[in-house]
């Protein structure tokens, strides 16, 4: 045989015998002991790692569970039937999830809110927001360049018409979107509401009206029919999601239209 | 005294056509007193100033409105004399909301006067110091850095040489140019006041060499003077205006990365900037009103107005003859480092240098593409930045490295985006990225 083949089999074999041979004495003598409860709630979560629980990451929030007794009810992706299986595993009190989704709080596309300049820039919200206080009419509106959109793990995030939608089958209420909307016009919300005043301008009515085909006029029709639900902060009308809200009267006669029922997702 | 043409330029740098001749030649004219000033609360780098004033004061022209509210601030006066109808929040030219107090002129010409130092030169450096900050007195290039602070660098840092900045090297802008050819006797004071209270030997008046006119006009104003004076005479190349390019085209001296210019011993102070010293010191007036260009092909009478700080942008356009033709892109300052702005309802400040106001054929709308890694952006940085890789590290939102290939170096001169064929928005990049980190760093202060 040729001595450089022979040559270089027994080295690289040789290298690869010394090192295994390092690598179990260190398994042995260096190996730190770790919950094997650990791995098995890190497999009941469901490894989106969005980080909406306050944790680095599904295996961070498992051991954060185990060791230093974090409530297990804190992924909102995995929802009740997660929080229930690890406190299970666990032999832990279990305790119900509300499920939340993240809710853009305005109506004004592109056909309803004017723009009053046009803006050439760089596609991101905060930098559109930069520029000249952004280039929609109202102050308080979706600037439609989606930068939420941008960072949502899942897609659920789409800009349509100039304004962005969250799709609430999608949404796993990670709350990455309520971060990186410079106008902070996106809330959680209980997923179960089904009655939303889709608006955050602050604004007087006259003022409103100026800038949006769609945004609260501060009539108090709403706040009327709600009976508690609803109720004025300043010029805006918002929904008190603790309240039940019964009446669907509020939709119908909401005349800015700007009150609006979710539609189940197509 | 001499005229001595600059020994050196620093690197990059473009040529852009300046389009100065629309408003060079118009005289500088008094804006007639407009009915109601919006007077920001924040003219300067640094924090706003505290309103001293209540809804319903009234008050007197050159009275303090907003005390000065920290070290890096500085104080604001009436710009007139009249009523304070409203203090509330203006939507500023760079996009940010601002604190502002509204003043309903009532067109008395009274003045509430600060006291004066006719006999400037044996005065005491600390009070005149003192007495330019109390009158409110900023950069007028652009950065609105308080000129008090400027004036007292610290004992290890001795200054030797005043710069004074006349280069003007915005397109459009025409309102440095009238200052020398009009107030030339005014600039020599004041640079002479500055020059005092530093105790610098030198001091070198750069202009650009597109500007004959204002470079003998300050030649003979500060022909009689004493000691190493010298008008020195710029290539005409943007950004010559800026301090550091400037220094190192006048004196050859770099400022460090991260530093100041009194760590080459130079302080560079506008022409604007000491025609207001000197109208604080010799006449007791503080900074509340300036020369703004007002031009632009859109416009009907492209003018240099003298107009107090707080005059909304509608009332310089009036002022003006209004608008002609179709206006496409307003821009408040220059064309290179303005702020298009989306509304007429912005008042004027201290750093106000020009109105521009663009028709639909001097503009476009491009479309950025992807960098086709042509290096023109690095030829053209003067700052020896590499814009094409620290727009890409800000796009990928990795904004670490971005730090690591000093994005914080940027001057924000727009040479590399008036230069880049693919059309990349590079300024914005840079300007968002900053603006991360700028946040990052007070929220790890915090």
């Amino acid at each position: 045989m040729d001595p450089i083949i022979l040559n270089s089999t027994l080295w690289i074999g040789g290298i690869g015998l010394v090192s295994a041979a390092a690598l179990a004495v260190a398994e042995k003598y260096l190996s730190v002991p770790q919950d094997p409860r650990i791995g098995k709630v890190s497999e009941l979560l469901p490894g989106a790692n969005c980080g909406g629980c306050g944790f680095a990451g599904c295996a961070d929030y498992a051991r954060a569970i185990v060791m230093d007794n974090a409530e297990c009810n804190l992924c909102a992706p995995g929802g009740s039937d997660c929080a229930n299986a690890i406190a299970a595993f666990l032999g832990r009190a279990s305790s119900a999830l509300e499920k939340r989704t993240a809710l853009v709080l305005c109506c004004g596309d592109d056909s309803e809110a004017a723009r009053r300049a046009a803006y050439n820039g760089i596609n991101d919200c905060a930098a559109a927001q930069a520029t000249a206080g952004g280039d929609k009419g109202c102050t308080y509106g979706c600037l439609g360049y989606g930068s939420c959109a941008r960072i949502c793990p899942v897609n659920a995030i789409a800009v349509v018409n100039g304004l962005a939608k969250v799709n609430k089958a999608k949404c796993i209420a990670c709350g990455k979107c309520l971060a990186a909307c410079p106008r902070k016009l996106i809330k959680f919300v209980p997923s179960a509401a089904g009655i939303h005043v889709l608006c955050n301008s602050k604004d007087k009515g006259p003022a409103v009206k100026k800038v949006c085909g769609t945004g609260c006029i501060a009539c108090r029709i709403c706040t009327k029919l709600a009976e508690g639900s609803i109720n004025m902060d300043g010029f805006l009308a918002v929904v008190d999601y603790a309240k039940p809200l019964t009446n669907e009267d509020v939709v119908a006669k909401c005349p800015a239209h700007c009150i609006r029922k979710d539609t189940p997702p197509a | 005294m001499q005229t001595t043409p600059s020994p050196f330029t620093f690197c990059g740098g473009i040529h852009p056509s300046y389009n100065k001749e629309l408003s060079s030649g118009s005289p500088i004219r008094e804006l007639p007193l407009p009915a109601r000033l919006v007077v920001p609360l924040s003219q300067h780098l640094g924090a706003p100033a505290k309103p001293v004033v209540k809804v319903g004061d009234t008050v007197t022209a050159g009275q303090l409105i907003a005390e000065q509210n920290g070290f890096i601030s500085a104080p604001v006066h009436a710009p007139a004399c009249g009523k304070v109808s409203a203090i509330d929040e203006t939507l500023t030219a760079s996009g940010r909301p601002c604190a502002a107090i509204t003043i309903e002129t009532d067109g008395s010409q009274e003045w509430h006067l600060l006291p004066t130092f006719p006999d400037w030169q044996n005065a005491d450096r600390k009070e005149l110091i003192a007495h330019i900050g109390a009158a409110g007195i900023v950069g007028m290039g652009g950065a609105g850095f308080p000129t008090r602070v400027k004036l007292s660098p610290p004992a290890d840092k001795p200054i030797d040489t005043v710069i004074l900045n006349g280069a003007e090297c915005e397109p459009y802008l025409t309102s440095d140019h009238r200052m020398m050819l009009e107030f030339a006797h005014e600039i020599r004071t004041g640079a002479e006041i500055i020059r005092h209270i530093l105790g610098a030997k030198t001091m070198r008046i750069a202009i650009e060499d597109n500007k004959p006119d204002a470079i003998s006009a300050m030649e003979k104003a500060f022909a009689s003077i004493g000691g190493d004076v010298a008008v020195t005479v710029l290539h005409t190349s943007y950004p010559q205006g800026s301090e550091k390019q400037q220094i190192y085209s006048v004196t050859g001296r770099e400022v460090p990365r991260g530093g100041l210019p009194m760590d080459v011993g130079c302080v560079v102070e506008n022409v604007s900037t000491a025609f207001a010293v000197c109208d604080a010191v010799v006449h007791g007036r503080p900074l509340v009103r300036r020369v703004i260009a007002v031009t632009g092909d859109a416009i009907q009478q492209p003018s240099n107005l003298l107009a107090p700080c707080g005059t909304l942008y509608s009332d310089l356009v009036a002022a003006c003859g209004g608008l002609r033709g179709k206006v496409a892109k307003v821009i408040s300052g220059g064309p290179m480092m303005g702020f298009a702005v989306g509304s007429l309802a912005i008042p004027t400040g201290k750093t106000a240098s020009g109105l521009l106001l663009l028709s639909t054929g001097k503009v476009s709308c491009y479309t950025s593409q992807a960098c086709i890694s042509c290096g023109r952006c690095v030829d053209a940085c003067p700052m020896r930045l590499s814009p094409s890789e620290l727009s890409q590290c800000i796009e990928a939102d990795d904004i670490e490295s971005a730090s690591q290939i000093a994005l914080m170096d940027c001057i924000e001169c727009g040479s590399c985006a008036f230069v880049c064929p693919a059309r990349r928005p590079l300024v914005h990049h840079m300007r968002r990225g900053k603006a991360i980190v700028m946040a990052q760093r007070s929220a790890a202060k915090k």
